[in-house]
């Protein structure tokens, strides 16, 4: 039986499990080459968010501003707007401007798809970057509905059809790390495909030190293949909390007859298999080797680690497609996953568990809405023995003194977050080890004897 | 290509807020709102007013509008209590579409009324965001029913994001604060006393500045913006003098104070030896009292002599290095370029977020001749003079530490998120450690622009300087509480027992 919380939550939203939808959207849109966020609102909205990004992945990460004052929220912010973009062509030369709107500029109804077409007429003959617009108010939908929705209006305002590459995979990853993209594009690599990754963040994001300056980072989805994405033999749509017309897979099986498919977050060996199987099936390939031995010694591991974690308890929160991932892992290597929740609100999180979790006789709480201080209300009664989350659940460990994995964004108290890989079997095999170690430390730590074998 | 510092040009309306000392006729043009594109490194209204009652600990602060505001400034700061905990809760009424269509009032009451009970607040403040001043609600009349039904002062912050700049949150807040100055009766404590103003406690810094007043005899009666307690502001009109830091966050109060109570305020700094001293003897000075003075010197004399031998080691490694800094406010500024002096450091690149004219005549009569001045700056200027003045630390907070990284170059955090007293005189011995284990790091001679800017040739690494030995401090856990009872567990359809 899947169990929702019964206790209603508070009006006040207590430590927030989510962000706010536009950062959602600035994280996607740098995940394309060249590509400038842009915020269209108060100058607050992007420095918070910079500092937020910043923060967990250690890399620059500029976000310009319209920045309104109240002369734009009074009669609107098109002269901002168009000052803002002409002065970020200058600054910044980008190729792409990615421009996320905010609570601000959706309420006061500015028509942003007009002032762009107006400030292309007032520049003729130049060569401006591509415009991508994201409708991303901030009273809707969290920073995962932000991010999904950066990356349908980058699709479908760029993408373009053409004669078929059987080749050709787009993979539209979800909020996963630098790691993670680096790693699902090898996997496609392996298949003799060619991958599209997009957003691709893992240089910008986690990049090398520099010799010069670079105004704009390097790496990202290049535009030319953005343009080839409706060309693709087949997209792999990771992540199943949005709505299933919401994301770009959606646009290019629609618009461009792309095969589409929609699996979760390849994170365990079930719903990696899952990943492998849809590019064996797309490519007419096998598996390659490695990925075999790889899908081997995992599994090996999870033989080898079994006691130290059967029947432990777990918390797991975070965004709704890393829980359900999550919590699809835990429950095939015997963690029993007992509390699940998420601060995004699909109304689809306990269906998503119960498909990656298909092992498990009891189905754990599950809420969506939540807040950190629901739950740990809700915490106090499932009598856990380990928590898997982002670095905003520090407070709900210490509180309940429990060991907690560190998984997804944002990690501020830890480091190495752009390199923590989650998916595919290797992935996979980092995070089992983390786990295991986790509870094998709890154990010692906890011991009168301070044994030295384990 | 990649842009040397040459092609990355200053933007047409921003090049009076740029001026090289010496270069012409001084001349900076400042609080003016940010440049719409031009990647300000300042946040908004919203911003200003949070930093400033943040740190009054025992007061509820509930953000009003979408749940961004609050979610970006839960626990950011480094501001340390002594006893509650509350303002390092993240309260939002989570606005959704629905609430933008139909009004928030409702919902922003319902909150309040539910925190106030859960929690028990002495005081709640709550600020307007962006969408609130949109939407018509009306907060004023909010808080008003909602004093009236707790029996609980409730403060609205118009610290609405647009309108106008940090500046403006910061008098917003200044003005939230004076809701409560005054409306205590309880009788005024004996002998000299003072009001700490526009020190944030971080890592204790207020807790060290207030034992210095006190060592000189002198009652502290409140720490308005670091441990703040509602109640010591509600008596906070007892002070016979206000003694502000960061001028520019709360001067405001301190005029409003001025005005209604008569209370006298002083500008000091206690960043780096020369300010913190002169933080004391200004006040000694002030209540013309021979006895405090004596006091004051001798702890001068104390703090310095137990600081100076290690410091001087620090001086050693670091002389000849050129520092850039860039603050919120310019009053910190001035401070770190002499305490960058002390350290042997020359100041290159210096700027603020928010300084006023007469600010920056100062910081210009400090700075030597060729240093940029830089007012409201970003990433792209930043990193342009960086590479100019071959820079070889940044000081700022976590926004500019990735231009300085990625450069090569070494960065000392000096905002409120920082974790460590840099305060004081033993805040002058952390912050040297700071700079020197960041500028001397053997790291630096593997990143390429460090290579490429030195012909391939690393500067000889200075001797090692060990920082005195920290106390061993035993790892301290404690076993779980015991689970209340053994729960079967069900798992692939097998009944198993724990």
């Amino acid at each position: 039986m899947i169990t929702k919380a019964s206790n209603p939550n508070f009006v006040a939203t207590r430590n927030a499990c989510k962000m706010c939808t536009p950062l959602g959207a600035c994280l996607a849109f740098a995940g394309i080459e060249k590509c400038l966020p842009f915020l269209h609102g108060s100058q607050g909205c992007s420095t918070y968010i910079r500092r937020y990004l910043i923060s967990h992945f250690r890399e620059p990460m500029d976000i310009a501003s319209s920045n309104f004052g109240e002369q734009a929220a009074i009669f609107g912010g098109q002269a901002n707007l168009s000052q803002g973009l002409s002065n970020v062509i200058q600054g910044y030369n980008p190729k792409v401007i990615g421009l996320a709107t905010t609570c601000l500029s959706e309420t006061i109804g500015d028509d942003v798809p007009m002032f762009l077409h107006e400030f292309a007429a007032e520049h003729p003959g130049e060569a401006l970057p591509v415009m991508i617009h994201a409708s991303t108010p901030s009273y809707t939908g969290s920073h995962a509905d932000g991010y999904v929705e950066a990356i349908r209006a980058t699709v479908a305002t760029i993408a373009e059809g053409g004669e078929r590459d059987v080749k050709l995979v787009d993979v539209l990853p979800g909020i996963v790390s630098p790691a993670d993209l680096r790693h699902l594009r090898e996997i496609v690599k392996a298949f003799g495909l060619e991958p599209i990754v997009l957003p691709d963040y893992s240089d910008r994001l986690d990049g090398p030190s520099w010799a010069e300056y670079r105004r704009i980072p390097e790496g990202g989805t290049p535009l030319e293949d953005i343009r080839r994405m409706g060309t693709a033999a087949a997209a792999l749509d990771l992540g199943t909390a949005a709505k299933d017309n919401a994301t770009a897979g959606a646009v290019l099986a629609k618009k461009f007859g792309v095969t589409r498919h929609r699996i979760g977050l390849p994170i365990g060996v079930r719903a990696s298999d899952a990943l492998f199987e849809a590019l064996e099936s797309i490519s007419g390939q096998p598996t390659p080797e490695a990925f075999v031995a790889e899908r081997g010694r995992l599994v090996d591991s999870y033989v080898d680690a079994h006691k130290y974690v059967f029947g432990k308890r777990a918390i797991v929160y975070g965004d709704e497609d890393m829980v359900a991932a999550m919590s699809g892992f835990l429950a095939e290597i015997g963690v029993m996953p007992v509390l699940c929740a998420s601060g995004g609100k699909s109304g689809t999180l306990a269906d998503a568990i119960a498909s990656a979790a298909p092992g498990l006789a009891e189905m754990p709480e599950v809420i969506e809405g939540v807040d950190f201080e629901d739950l740990t209300e809700a915490a106090e009664s499932v009598s856990a023995d380990l928590i898997v989350g982002h670095s905003k659940g520090y407070k709900l460990a210490r509180e309940l003194d429990l060991p907690l994995v560190r998984v997804g964004l944002p990690i501020h108290d830890r480091f190495g977050a752009a390199r923590m890989l989650h998916v595919g079997y290797e992935g996979t095999q980092q995070l089992f080890d983390r786990i295991v170690n986790t509870l094998l430390e709890s154990k010692q730590d906890l011991s009168e004897m301070g044994y030295t074998y384990l | 290509m990649n842009p040397t510092p040459d092609d990355i040009q200053i933007l047409e309306a921003r090049k009076a807020q740029v001026h090289t000392k010496g270069a012409a006729p001084f001349q900076l043009a400042c609080e003016k709102h940010s440049v719409a594109g031009a990647v300000s490194q300042r946040a908004c209204v919203f911003c200003g007013s949070r930093v400033v009652l943040y740190p009054i600990t025992d007061a509820l602060h509930l953000v009003h509008g979408p749940v961004g505001c609050a979610a970006y400034t839960w626990d950011i700061r480094g501001s340390q209590s002594s006893g509650p905990q509350l303002h390092r809760m993240s309260f939002s009424t989570d606005l959704r579409e629905k609430d933008v269509i139909y009004g928030g009032e409702k919902k922003c009451e319902a909150a309040l009324m539910e925190l106030i009970q859960r929690y028990q607040p002495k005081a709640a403040f709550v600020y307007a965001t962006c969408i609130v001043g949109l939407i018509g609600d009306d907060l004023e009349a909010v808080c008003r029913r909602v004093t009236e039904r707790t029996g609980i002062d409730v403060i609205p912050v118009h610290s609405e994001g647009f309108a106008g700049s940090k500046k403006d949150g910061y008098s917003a807040a200044c003005r939230a604060i004076d809701h409560l100055v005054g409306t205590s009766d309880a009788p005024p404590p004996p002998g000299p006393s003072i009001n700490i103003l526009g020190d944030f406690n971080i890592a204790g810094e207020t807790w060290l500045i207030r034992e210095y007043y006190e060592r000189m005899g002198l009652n502290v009666i409140a720490t308005i913006t670091g441990d703040g307690r509602v109640d010591d502001i509600r008596r906070s009109h007892q002070a016979q003098l206000n003694v502000v830091q960061c001028s520019g966050s709360i001067k405001g109060l301190a005029q409003i104070m001025k005005k209604d109570y008569d209370i006298p305020f002083m500008h000091v700094s206690y960043f780096g030896l020369e300010d913190m001293s002169k933080a004391l003897y200004d006040v000694a000075e002030h209540f013309n009292d021979p006895a405090m003075m004596v006091k004051a010197q001798a702890l001068v004399r104390d703090e310095i002599s137990a600081v100076m031998p290690e410091l001087r080691k620090y001086r050693e490694a670091l002389q000849g290095k050129k520092a850039a800094v860039y603050t919120g406010g310019a009053f910190k500024a001035f401070s770190l370029v002499r305490s960058l002096r002390t350290l042997g450091v020359k100041t290159v690149i210096a700027g603020s977020q928010t300084g006023n004219p007469q600010d920056y005549l100062k910081l210009e009569s400090l700075c030597d001749e060729g240093t940029v001045l830089l007012d409201d700056t970003n990433p792209l200027e930043l990193a342009k003079f960086i590479d100019q003045t071959g820079a070889d630390l940044l000081i700022g907070g976590v926004k500019e530490r990735p231009i300085a990284y990625k450069l090569g170059v070494a960065f000392c955090d000096h905002n409120h998120e920082r974790k460590d007293c840099l305060a004081g005189y033993v805040g002058m011995l952390n912050f040297a450690r700071e700079v020197y284990s960041s500028v001397c790091s053997p790291v630096w001679s593997l990143t390429p622009r460090q290579r490429r800017t030195r012909d391939g040739q690393t500067a000889p690494l200075p001797k090692p300087i060990p920082a005195p030995p920290k106390p061993y401090l035993r790892r301290v856990r404690t076993a779980p509480k015991p689970k209340s009872n053994l729960t079967p567990l069900t798992l692939g359809g097998l009944e198993v027992t724990a």
